[in-house]
């Protein structure tokens, strides 16, 4: 079984934060726009470098998102920078209008996405967002796993033309894939080969999807682990092919199951290969404050309930 | 011909197209769009320094953005016959596989429109990202917008207001149609907004009034004084007095046709105070 050497805990936002400080070098036309937020969203770098094109409005959102669709009636690529929670739901309307209806070419980039975003409780901690953004018509929805793959999804929208939503988080996470890796957008990546169940996660979730499978493997159950880094438009061909083989799945995320990847993968089996199903996401719920372990040991976002999860699921074939 | 007769005959066509196109589908908003006609009558052929061809970029030219999407009959109207798209295209308002919308959007590439409005409060923001964009591309021309009196009810508009005196936007003309009224009535009774001039000069805008504002002399006069003043540091609000339902006089000082159609009487006693000038569609 293949497996994964974590290379020290970054938080993905300062991936985020990497891979703007390389779009300013490389592309004239990226700006960045940030809702008061800088040090969170570890934008300083490109401020600093880039002080012509960089925008700070203050605390509001909504005036930064239709700032953010004009900026491109002029050819500019902007990148917003906010918490998850101000970057969507908050700011709802305008994206709808200006930004995904408008087919306007910005880049909406949410840090301290879901539970681990930790203390500052409920109010702060979106787990509704995948589900708001990925409902638009043209949106495409990014959730990496880690600092290396943040950074290089963080590149690779600059290139792709229309509107795209950019999810990572505030805490300190494992850190496997490669660095400097080549980030396709809409393609599933297999971590792991298996043939007992398949394992589909997002975001800070897939690195427990690999600690579950190694603890699967003792136990003789051989998982079969798909990073899925976009949401929207998702990979259906990569889910539909590892099923035909596990002919079980169990989803993964740090978000509600109601809207989320979980839902999106329902969706295309139920269309094309009807495959028993567990969710590892909140059930429907808000947070609340806590460490960021603490919360997703609580709400059930973890190695332990991945396994948990699969060996319900397999019962299930 | 003069100019001005020209200019005149023009609205006069736009007010009977307005009438037209709402009366056939039996929707749409009349009132406001016949109080600003006017308005991008001399927008679109006197004060613009705008290039034939539509590019979505705009750069080069000077630029506009309707905020107030719901005026999207006098703005159709006046782009056909400014020359963006065909004229007997209006015949197709609000009807099914158009591209002129009841609202006005981008998505089905009607030429003229830069963005979608409709949810209002919107536009603001995005006419000054538009402004940001042509500073950094070292481009003079202006950007112009046109909102709502009662649209400014909207919170977002004020956090643009405060953006762009904040950060020298001065290179943005925010025309407010101010016409008093509002869905459910006046704009005094609905949410009293106080002094709206005294608003903007607080927030750090400079403030042109142009009190006769479907009087296309006035609004020309009052339009250079404005970009006048760009270019200053500050950004420019127009506060456009108008009539709605301007041009017909059942429809004048009143909220009552703000979205509602003319029946074939009421639409052929409109037309009759708006004699043929340039050729129906």
């Amino acid at each position: 079984m293949k497996t994964y050497t974590n290379t020290g805990n970054k938080d993905t936002r300062s991936g985020f934060g990497a891979g703007l400080t390389e779009l300013g070098k490389t592309n004239e036309n990226v700006v960045a726009l940030c809702a008061d937020l800088i040090g969170s969203l570890k934008m300083d770098d490109f401020k600093k470098n880039h002080p012509e094109r960089f925008f700070q409005v203050g605390i509001a959102e909504a005036n930064m998102i239709g700032l953010a669709a004009g900026l491109t009636i002029g050819g500019k690529i902007p990148f917003t920078g906010t918490f998850a929670n101000f970057s969507t739901g908050r700011v709802y309307d305008q994206i709808r209008q200006s930004v995904a209806y408008s087919d306007k070419n910005v880049k909406i980039c949410a840090s301290h996405a879901g539970l681990t975003l930790g203390e500052d409780g409920a109010t702060h901690q979106i787990l509704e967002d995948i589900g708001l953004m990925k409902m638009l018509p043209g949106m495409t929805v990014i959730n990496p796993c880690d600092y290396n793959q943040t950074k290089a999804a963080t590149i690779a929208i600059a290139d792709h033309h229309g509107p795209v939503y950019l999810r990572f988080g505030r805490p300190s996470v494992p850190n496997f894939t490669p660095e400097n890796q080549t980030f396709e957008i809409g393609k599933a990546i297999h971590l792991t080969e298996g043939t007992d169940v398949s394992i589909v996660a997002t975001g800070h979730l897939v690195w427990e999807a690999l600690e579950a499978s190694k603890k699967l493997n003792e136990e003789g159950i051989s998982a079969e682990v798909i990073n899925i880094h976009t949401i929207k438009p998702l990979d259906d061909k990569a889910i539909l092919e590892s099923v035909k083989k596990t002919k079980c799945i169990v989803t993964a995320e740090e978000h509600n199951f109601l809207g989320g990847l979980g839902e999106s993968i329902s969706r295309a089996l139920s269309q094309h290969n009807p495959t028993p199903q567990e969710f590892v996401a909140t059930n429907d719920t808000f947070g609340e404050s806590g460490t960021p372990a603490q919360l997703m040991n609580k709400y059930g976002l973890n190695s332990d309930a991945i396994i948990k999860a699969v060996k319900k699921v397999m019962t299930r074939k | 011909m003069s100019d001005t007769k020209h200019l005149e005959d023009l609205v006069i066509q736009v007010r009977r197209d307005i009438l037209r196109m709402v009366h056939k589908v039996n929707s749409g908003h009349p009132g406001g769009s016949l109080g600003c006609t006017e308005f991008f009558v001399a927008l679109y052929n006197k004060i613009m320094d705008r290039k034939d061809s539509f590019e979505m970029d705009g750069i080069g030219e000077d630029i506009f953005f309707l905020s107030n999407g719901h005026i999207s009959p006098v703005f159709y109207s006046v782009l056909a016959r400014a020359g963006y798209f065909p004229v007997e295209e209006l015949s197709t308002f609000r009807l099914i596989d158009s591209r002129l919308q009841g609202h006005p959007t981008t998505h089905e590439g009607l030429p003229g429109v830069r963005v979608a409005s409709g949810s209002l409060g919107q536009g603001m923001s995005v006419a000054l990202g538009a402004a940001l964009a042509k500073k950094l591309n070292n481009d003079n021309h202006l950007v112009y917008s046109l909102h709502g009196d009662g649209e400014l009810q909207e919170g977002q508009n004020w956090e643009a207001i405060m953006y762009a005196a904040g950060n020298n936007v001065d290179n943005i003309i925010a025309t407010i149609d101010l016409n008093g009224q509002q869905i459910d009535g006046p704009t005094d009774v609905v949410l009293p907004m106080g002094n709206l001039k005294e608003k903007f000069e607080a927030f750090g805008w400079d403030v042109v009034e142009i009190n006769q504002g479907n009087n296309l002399e006035e609004i020309i006069k009052g339009m250079a004084v404005a970009k006048n003043k760009t270019g200053k540091g500050k950004p420019v609000c127009v506060m456009l007095k108008t009539v709605m339902g301007n041009g017909v006089d059942f429809m004048m000082h009143t909220h009552a046709w703000h979205g509602k159609a003319p029946n074939d009487e009421q639409l052929e006693k409109g037309l009759a105070q708006n004699a043929e000038t340039l050729g129906d569609y």
